[in-house]
């Protein structure tokens, strides 16, 4: 190997991870820094100064431990419920539609090219006082005339599962389409009958996409604040909507800042955890 | 003897037991259906209320009429926030694909020290959460003292682009035949040639499609923006801001004209490709 070629992989890299240094890892750090700021004595809104105050963290989540819980409760419930409306779906494509599979594949991705913001608005006038939804089921009595579901906690969950269903649906139609048939055929050849070879075999090949949807779920989720904006209640509040509204109505960087590396770490932490769990770590 | 009973008991299933046959075995399309069903609904809402005959605010169907689609500036501030979506998603496009698709030409093709932690710095983008990234650019530029706006949002889509174009593009690198260039190299082709006649070609698929990923990243992208712009409006921003009054219906006409132009695009990609694959 020539000398000289060595160095071209770094070549290669020095301009994309210069620029992730700067606008990435920098602003990470900085982050770190402002987290443990406090007010200047006397300066104005806005003006802070470093004094190592850890206790930034604690307060922070102290006064927002209710929104962290309600964050990482409505984002494991709208994984729950996208994985088990993704799964017969991509299993469905992968397997029982024949020729139709791309057609089919490039329809579940198509309503996501309409804007992320349009189709949650659009759910908010489905599911709202003026929408045809709630006036029927209140005729139909299912509901009574003082339920709404915007609003709601449920709305924000329902908001959610849809806004992220394709990066479950997609993973999983990816490792369910690697699979060879033929172990799925030896299954029935040794007696196992329809479920328990779903259960033993196509279940167990299919976990990295498992993984890798809900993981890209849970993450943006967990971050979330529009669905939680625009679909719920001030008591349906989301740690991404305390971060917003504390960078800019509050003008209060430092409890931002400290929210916002809880939130990362406490992700961190669980994604490792589930990662080793899972036992794939082919993903990175 | 069994063969018998078989064929005499074939006509008699009761109906109870055909139908829940016929759903056992339809179950699966049944369901397709239903989740297909659930995806378009929001989508057919705003195609439907595009043409909602409704002046301000757009939350009731007054009647039906064209306007909306002939003349989908009538709403100054939605072309505006489109005109701006479109700039910035088509900046943070080219730098991101020329910068991760130089990092993914040095990981997907060389050995070299720190390898793996360089596919580290390309997943943790990924891996934290949209507000984190926002927040923490913000406040490196109020740092800096740049005000948001414009070109901080362009850094910002950047770096969010990378990742998915790296990942993207070294999926396809992955997949080429090494045979391929062997056989030009075995053609005294020299490395630079062989680069520009034989594996670029053979990638720029992969970039392609890289590309478009990242634009429509960019375009959708709304919570990265919202703390990175000041007081720029991009089309999501502006649909974020009036939903509370009812949006115009011509940010429908916009939301469904990306809709149909993705959806062609996407189809004449599966037939060229199909083309080629003959």
């Amino acid at each position: 190997m020539k000398i000289g070629k060595a160095r071209v992989p770094y070549l290669l890299l020095l301009p994309g991870f210069a620029f992730l240094f700067t606008f990435f890892i920098l602003p990470i750090i900085n982050l770190a820094q402002t987290s443990t700021q406090t007010p200047v004595a006397g300066g104005d809104t806005g003006e802070y100064e470093q004094s190592f105050a850890f206790s930034n963290y604690i307060n922070a989540f102290v006064d927002n431990r209710e929104q962290f819980g309600r964050s990482f409760l409505y984002a494991t419930l709208a994984t729950i419920f996208a994985l088990a409306i993704a799964y017969p779906l991509a299993y469905a494509i992968a397997f029982k539609s024949g020729k139709f599979k791309n057609i089919l594949l490039v329809l579940v991705v198509a309503p996501f090219f309409t804007s992320f913001l349009l189709r949650t608005v659009a759910w908010k006038q489905i599911l709202g006082e003026e929408g045809f939804v709630v006036p029927t089921l209140r005729s139909l009595h299912v509901i009574s005339e003082q339920t709404t579901l915007t609003s709601t906690a449920f709305a924000v969950v329902a908001g959610m599962t849809y806004n992220f269903l394709p990066f479950m649906t997609l993973p999983l139609y990816a490792s369910l389409e690697r699979i060879d048939p033929r172990t799925i055929e030896a299954a029935g050849d040794l007696y196992a009958n329809g479920l328990t070879t779903f259960r033993r075999v196509t279940v167990p090949l299919s976990m990295p996409g498992v993984v890798a949807g809900t993981l890209l779920t849970f993450i943006p989720a967990a971050g979330d604040y529009v669905n939680a904006a625009i679909l719920g209640s001030p008591n349906t509040k989301m740690i991404g909507n305390v971060i917003e509204s504390r960078y800019f109505k509050i003008v209060d960087y430092p409890t931002a800042a400290a929210l916002s590396f809880t939130l990362m770490a406490a992700i961190l932490i669980l994604v490792t955890l589930y990662i080793r769990k899972a036992g794939t770590e082919e993903l990175v | 003897m069994s063969q018998k009973i078989k064929d005499a008991t074939i006509p008699s299933i009761p109906t109870k037991a055909r139908i829940s046959r016929w759903f056992g075995r339809n179950m699966l399309r049944i369901y397709m259906l239903f989740g297909f069903t659930y995806l378009f609904i929001p989508v057919a809402y705003t195609f439907v209320f595009s043409f909602n005959d409704s002046g301000k605010s757009n939350l009731i169907w007054k009647g039906f009429t064209l306007s909306n689609w002939q003349n989908p500036c009538g709403a100054p501030e939605v072309c505006n926030a489109l005109g701006n979506s479109i700039k910035i998603g088509f900046l943070a496009t080219l730098f991101a694909t020329i910068l991760g698709t130089m990092i993914a030409f040095a990981i997907g093709r060389y050995k070299f020290k720190g390898r793996s932690g360089s596919n580290l710095l390309i997943f943790l983008p990924m891996a934290t959460p949209e507000i984190v990234l926002g927040a923490s650019l913000l406040s490196l530029f109020l740092v800096f003292k740049i005000n948001p706006g414009f070109w901080p949002t362009v850094f910002a889509h950047v770096t969010f682009c990378i990742s998915f174009v790296v990942v993207t593009v070294k999926a396809r690198i992955a997949s080429l035949d090494p045979r391929l260039e062997q056989a030009a190299m075995d053609l005294y082709a020299n490395e630079f040639e062989t680069f520009r006649r034989v594996t670029l070609p053979l990638v720029a698929p992969g970039i392609a499609g890289a590309a478009l990923l990242a634009f429509s990243l960019s375009f959708d992208d709304f919570i990265i923006t919202n703390f990175n712009s000041g007081t720029l409006i991009t089309f999501p921003k502006f649909v974020y801001i009036s939903a509370a009054r009812g949006i115009p219906a011509q940010a429908n006409v916009i939301g469904s004209a990306m809709f149909f132009l993705a959806l062609a695009i996407v189809i004449a990609i599966q037939l060229v490709n199909r083309k080629k694959a003959r």
